[in-house]
This record gives structure tokens, sequence and C-alpha cells, in this order.
């Protein structure tokens, strides 16, 4: 067990690290990047199963699929990451886009304040989930399978239950730049930016020490709760980005859109590596999550698989990834 | 009785990848004896006994039980010789009844359903023969630690066990608990059952041993009798003599750092007030569960209190706020490292750093720079054995972690140390180590308090001993007029009247 590892009070510990070959080099980068290699063979097995797969437009069309997915799920990273989880987000996407679109429409907003107004909702959505847990105490899963049936809720009352027609601004984020479609490049900023606040904000490695020991980040004088909030509002925020994107890409705001996102975002993560424990998780995972998803659905449409099958296949393998993750860590 | 050994290990090896944990150990057990297993932290015990709770299998060498050479593949296996294994961490559910407890894995069924009144009926008589008269339909978290190491105890013995390992059974035990622990240890040994008994304090093992087994480093050292002098113990043990056990240097007391007036929370403390003068050592001893605990949690910022104040360098601080009393320079090391000071799968330098994470940002930016230079001084000055600050800290040993924990504080220029219980399940070479720590932090104008159980320790390292007695007060005494005895004196005053 943990004595196993201890270290020996040797003066001079040999680094093993540093004699080891390049083969057991490659072996150990494939061990702790196992999505990332799980992601080449099953684009190697998609291209050997049909040539349609490795062509630009379906690499693209790919990335388009994997968008709104990776943006939900950079936000259920920092949730995750502190040992939460985010149930709201596909909820909160769809508000979001609806707000903007209702303020855009109905109130004659101009368009990047109508924008505003979504981005908005989404993160005091998510400061109220937050709140919920870490004041209220309750726990991340009540308060945010409440949010996700409120947010929902909001949104048919808004809507009326009837699509709307989204601000010019929108619509252009779910458009195409040159040959890139804008829903890859936000995807790519919305990465970046997750990126950073896990790597160089100090709030982001509080996220790390709250999710592996809330007790002991605590005692440190990490402002756990303030770090909470901010992780569900981050959450919320992200959402609404991913909302705006899915509606600009349909030109209008749908009441039921992004339903069942949740379960994708939360799929994504850890098929990245998180832990739902805590402690563990990193956005350049979740990626590479969201694209295995990604590339298994556009590889079955391609191979023609019924939909209903495509459930059933995404299902094992968010077991196997999960799976292996886990045996991996166990030998370690 | 046979003389032939219960078990015995016939120099077995452990190797995990190229590092070889356990190296041609040999270690027997015989019946009604018990062989006190010695060695510092990270020597390679805790490997050996798991190669007999089946945990791991040997690498090379052999398994010999009643002279048949076995394999223990798992616990199953360990747990059908006769085997059984008391972890340090117990391993009670503690929403369960003590019953089911006992019983688990095994119920007593009729017709398909639990035979409740059989089960309790087989409970109470396990409990009986480690001398517990409790009842079996409580949870078993309602007891103290000790009490629940009885009911580990019992198990054991309901499951016919014929060896029991015990590791580390006395770390969270108070004096009076240990001795009805040995009372049990005792008789049972008087019934034949051989143990293995692992324990950091030299003084349990002439107590209760008969003869002990030295390994350093993985290594085999010596088989000696339990009679065996304490420092030829200690030097079988770190392959040096440690020429003195408590490095206490005394620095002369200055104004006064931290002081604490009429401190009180209802049902945990009541009227606690002291003052800690820059460069001294405060002692706080007292039985488990007489508020220190709590005392120097609500002082940190921990937890809140009713009444009372803390100040610090003249200042008050507010109650119940852990970034003022940080601000102001106070810094806790908790009573259990694992559960609230570290974050273990984290590296040592995430560890070293949280103290200083949110301060030393500028702009919300990690002060990535300063976090690694702090990190990598500090444990060069604290001699954290280590591989690299990249490191998982769930790899250190128990003193080494203890370490990281007070680095946190020594890098973020905490003055004013709580140190609960510093040195537990920490071996011999660094504990001393940490006692120099304390000695550094006073010498530089700073403040220790330590609440320790082990009273050579509190008498040991000490400018004054304030003792605890259920929850108030009992005695403040300067070290020159204290001993053991009249610190206990103090520790169970009023204590048996008061108790329900």
């Amino acid at each position: 067990m943990s004595n196993t590892q201890e270290t020996k009070p040797t003066p001079h510990p040999t680094p093993t690290a540093d004699v080891k070959s390049t083969g057991a080099k490659i072996a150990d980068f494939a061990s702790d990047n196992g999505a990332l290699v799980g992601l080449l063979v099953l684009c190697l097995g998609m291209f050997i199963a049909t040539p349609d797969f490795l062509t630009p437009n379906n690499l693209l069309n790919v990335g388009i699929q994997a968008s709104v997915v990776a943006i939900l799920a950079f936000g259920q990273t920092f949730v995750i990451v502190t040992a939460g989880i985010d149930l709201s987000v596909g909820s909160l996407a769809a508000l979001s886009a609806m707000v903007a679109a209702f303020t855009g429409q109905s109130w004659g907003m101009p368009p990047l304040v109508a924008l505003l107004f979504g981005l908005l909702t989404g993160l005091a959505a998510g400061m109220i989930s937050g709140a919920a847990t870490a004041y209220g105490k309750l726990p991340p899963f009540i308060a945010t399978l409440a949010m996700l049936s409120v947010a929902r809720g909001l949104t048919l009352v808004v809507s009326n239950g009837i699509p709307i027609p989204t601000p010019s601004v929108v619509t252009w984020l779910g458009g195409d730049v040159g040959p890139i479609p804008m829903p890859v490049i936000v995807m790519l900023v919305m990465g970046a930016l997750g990126w950073f606040t896990l790597n160089r904000l100090s709030i982001g490695r509080a996220m790390y020490a709250v999710g592996g020991n809330l007790e002991a980040a605590r005692l440190s004088g990490i402002p756990v709760k303030r770090v909470l909030v901010t992780v569900y509002a981050l959450s919320g925020l992200f959402a609404a980005v991913a909302g705006l994107v899915l509606s600009g890409r349909l030109a209008s705001a749908q009441p039921q859109a992004a339903t069942g996102y949740e379960l994708d975002s939360i799929a994504a993560v850890v098929i990245g590596g998180a832990s739902l424990a805590g402690g563990v998780g990193k956005i350049s995972g979740t990626l590479i999550g969201a694209l295995v998803l990604a590339v298994i659905r556009n590889g079955l449409n391609l191979l023609n698989v019924s939909a209903f099958w495509q459930q059933v296949i995404i299902g094992l393998v968010i077991a196997v990834a999960v799976g292996i993750d886990v045996l991996r860590r166990k030998r370690t | 009785m046979s003389d032939q050994p219960i078990l015995t290990l016939d120099h077995v090896s452990k190797r995990f990848g190229s590092i070889t944990v356990v190296d041609d150990v040999t270690l027997n057990v015989n019946p009604g004896k018990i062989q006190v297993l010695l060695g510092e932290n990270g020597a390679g015990k805790s490997t050996l006994i798991n190669m007999v709770a089946g945990v791991h299998e040997p690498s090379s060498g052999q398994i010999i039980v009643d002279g048949h050479p076995t394999r223990i593949p798992d616990t199953k296996a360990s747990e059908a010789l006769g085997i059984a294994t008391i972890h340090q961490e117990l391993q009670l559910v503690s929403s369960l009844s003590l019953a089911e407890n006992i019983m688990m894995g095994r119920l007593p069924r009729r017709f398909g359903l639990v035979d409740k009144g059989e089960m309790y009926r087989l409970a109470t008589e396990a409990l009986t023969t480690v001398g517990l008269h409790v009842d079996p339909r409580m949870p078993a978290g309602a007891l103290g630690i000790a009490r629940q190491q009885l009911v580990e105890i019992a198990k054991a013995l309901s499951l016919k066990a014929r060896l029991l390992i015990l590791d580390e059974p006395t770390a969270s035990l108070t004096k009076h608990e240990i001795e009805h622990l040995f009372g049990v240890i005792s008789q049972l040994r008087s019934e034949g059952v051989g143990m293995v008994f692992i324990s950091h304090h030299l003084d349990e093992i002439s107590a209760i041993g008969d003869s002990v087994t030295v390994i350093r480093d993985g290594k085999f050292v010596a088989e000696v009798p339990a009679t065996t002098p304490e420092p030829e113990l200690v030097r079988l043990m770190v392959g040096r003599t440690i020429d003195e056990q408590f490095p206490r240097r005394a620095t002369p007391p200055q104004e006064p750092l931290l002081s604490v007036e009429g401190l009180t929370r209802k049902g945990a403390f009541t009227d606690v007030s002291f003052e800690v003068r820059a460069g001294e050592v405060l002692g706080i001893a007292g039985l488990v569960g007489a508020g220190r605990t709590e005392v120097v949690r609500a002082i940190a910022g921990a937890d809140s209190y009713d009444t009372g104040t803390v100040t610090v360098d003249g200042k008050p601080l507010s109650k119940g706020r852990i970034a003022a009393a940080i601000a102001a320079g106070v810094g806790l090391v908790p009573e259990d490292r694992k559960a609230f000071g570290l974050v273990l799968g984290a590296s040592v330098e995430d560890n070293l750093g949280y103290v200083t994470l949110m301060s030393s940002a500028r702009y919300g930016l990690v002060d990535r720079r300063g976090q690694a230079r702090r990190a990598s001084e500090v444990a060069q000055r604290l001699a954290v054995r280590m591989r690299g600050l990249g490191q998982r800290v769930s790899a250190l040993s128990g003193g080494n972690q203890q370490k990281v924990v007070l680095g946190r504080w020594i890098s973020a220029g905490s003055r004013v140390l709580l140190l609960d219980e510093p040195t537990r399940g920490v071996d011999v070479g660094a504990k001393v180590e940490i006692y120099q720590l304390m000695n550094e932090i006073t010498a530089a104008g700073g403040a220790v308090v330590m609440v320790s159980s082990e009273l050579p320790e509190v008498l040991g390292m000490s400018d004054r001993i304030l003792v605890m007695s259920d929850g108030r007060v009992a005695g403040v005494l300067a070290v020159a007029d204290a001993d053991q005895p009249t610190v206990m004196s103090l520790a169970v005053k009023e204590v048996e009247s008061d108790r329900v």
C-alpha cells in the first residue's frame, strides 16, 4: 500500500527518469496520454474503414460537431476538478441562447448587448448553483439538478415554446471565417482560456487543491467558498458560450436545444482523464474527450450505423475509456 | 504448546520494479509470544506485514506457516490461515452496528434472513473477550478510537485468529487506554496467540514485547531481546546514535506574541486563557478529548467559538476566519495530516505552496517562479527526502509528509505555529528534525504551541506546559516543576466526576 512507495533516506537517490531508453519514454508518454493515443487509434480505424473520413471537409465537420460539447466540457472540467458535477450545463446553454435571442428580438436590444445578456444569464445561473453548493451546503448533484430543471423551464417560459431567431452577432458565431468554421475557433479560444485559468491563475491552482482535499485547502487559507462559486459561475459562462454557438449555427434559439448535453460534457471530461473524485483533470484531456465523442459519431454516421446503435456504442466507449484509465492509475 | 513457530518469513524480499523494499528479511513468530517489529518509517515494515496479510506476495523467499511453506495470494487466504491484521487506519464501517462490523461477511442466517438474535449473541461474546461491555447494536462510529481498536481485535478473535498483527495500535491512544489494550494483549498471549507488534514507542517494547526484530532500509539488522536498553534499540534502528532525543534549546522569552482570553465554546472548551511569548514553546498536555485540538483549531480560525478573544502581536483576531489568522502570522499543523493537512494526489511543490498561493499572486496570476523558489528553499532547509519537488506527496514517508505541512507555514513566514501532535507516526530521525525546527522558529522570534499526547515529548520540548482537562485549563507548569506524575494528575482532574 502507500508505504511501499516511501522514499528511502538514501543521500543520493538515483534519478531513474534520466536513464530511460527512447522506447520506454514513448511507452511512458502513451501511458500518460491514453486518451490521445485512443483518439489517434480511433482516427486511424475510421480512416481504414471509410476513406471519406480523412477529407478536410469532414474533419471540419468533426470540429463543428465537437465544438459545443467541448465548450460545455471545458466549463465542466473546472467543476469536476473540485470534485463537483454540473448537471445544468445543457439547460443553461439553451436558456442563455434564448435570453440573447429574446432580448434581441422582443426587446430590440442591439445584437452585442443581447449577446452580453446571454452570457450574463449563464454566469448568474452558475453563481446561484455555486452559492447553493458553497454556502447552502447542497450537494452539487442536487443543486445543479435543480438548476437543470429551473433553467429548462425558464427557457420554455421565455420562448413560449417557440424558437426565436438569433441576433446577427450570434448568427455570425455559428458561421464561417473563410474556410474555418467559427464554432471551431470559439472552441479553441475557450479551451485556451480554460487552460490559462487552470494553470496560470491562482484560483485555478486552488481548484485542484479544493478537489484534492477540501479541508486541507481550507486550513491553508484557500478561500474554498469563493473557489466553488467561481467554478460553477465559469461553468455557467462556458455553457452560455456553447449555447450561443449552437443557436448561431441554427440561426435560431430552440427551447429544447442541448437537451442531454450535460451527460456528453461529463463523458468528455472523464474520457479526458479527470477523476470524479476531484483534484485531477486537464483542459487538453477534455478537448481530446470531446473529439473522441465527435469522431465516433461522425465515423458511425459515415458508416451508416443507426443512431440507436450509436448510443449503445458511445456508452461502451465511455465505460472502456474510463476503465482503462482506472487500471492504469492502479498500476502506477 | 509446541515450539514450532506459527509463522516464519524465511529470507523474504519484495521488489517493486527496480526498487527493493524488503531485502532478505527473516522473522519468526511463536505461539504465545509477542514479536516486536522495529524500524523507521520507510524501513519496509508495512510491506513485510502486507506479505503476511496477503496484500503482496514476496518476490523471493518463503512464507512458512506451521512448518509448511505456504502462499498467501490474497487477504482471504491470510484469514483462512488464522492470521488477522489490525491496520493503523481502522477498517470499521462507522455507520454500521458493532455486531454487523464484527460479523461482516458471515452474518448468521435463518430462512435466508439475517438472524439478528444470533448475530448479537455472537458479537457480545466476541466483545467480552476483549473486555468490552457495550451494546452490540451501537454504531461503531459512536466509540472512540481506542475502543474501536478493541472491536477490531474482537473481530479478529471471533475469526479464530492465532496470529495477530498489530500495526501501531497505540499511536492514537492515551496512557490509560494503552494499559487496557496491553491487558488484553497479555491475556491473549497467555492463551497462545502469537503477535507481531509494531510501534514507534520504545518504552512499550519492554512493557509488552518478548523479542525484537529490527529492520533498516528493508534489510534485517538484528533480533534482540525486548529487554534491550532503548538507546541500543535506537542505534540499531537508525544505524547511528542519536545524542539527544529532545534537543530543546531554550531562548529567552520576549514580548507576548499570542494571548488567548476566556475562550469558550459550549461543549468543547470553557474559559481557556493563556499567553505565549516570542521565543517560547508552550506544550499543551491532556487526555484525548480534553479539548486541546478544539482550542488550537479555534485560535487558527478553523472553527468558531462563543466568547473570548485571541490576540496576536497586540491585535485581536476576528473569530472563525482562517484568512485573518494567517495574515496575523498564525499557522496550524493539524492533527491528522492525511485528512486535514495534505492534498495527497498533488506534488510536494503544490503542497508546500498552498498558504502563499493566493497571497503571492499578482492580478490573479500564480507567482510561478516565486512559488517554485520558495518550495525548493524550504524543502532543502527542512531536508525533505524526496525524488524531486514534482513527486506526489503521498509517496513520502510520514516524517517527510509532516515536514511538508510544516514547510508550508515556514515558507509563508508564520510566526505563531500551532502544532497538533506534530510527531505522530513520525520516525525517530524525523522527530528530532522537527524538534530542531521548533528551536529554529523560537530562536528567530517565533512562538510554538505544541499539543501532544506523548508526555516525554511535552516534558522534553516545552518551556511551559499547559494541562487541559475536560475542556478547561487544569494548570500551567514551568517545565522545571513538571514531571509525568504532576502532569497526569492535572490531566485527570475533574474528569471522572463530570463525564457521562
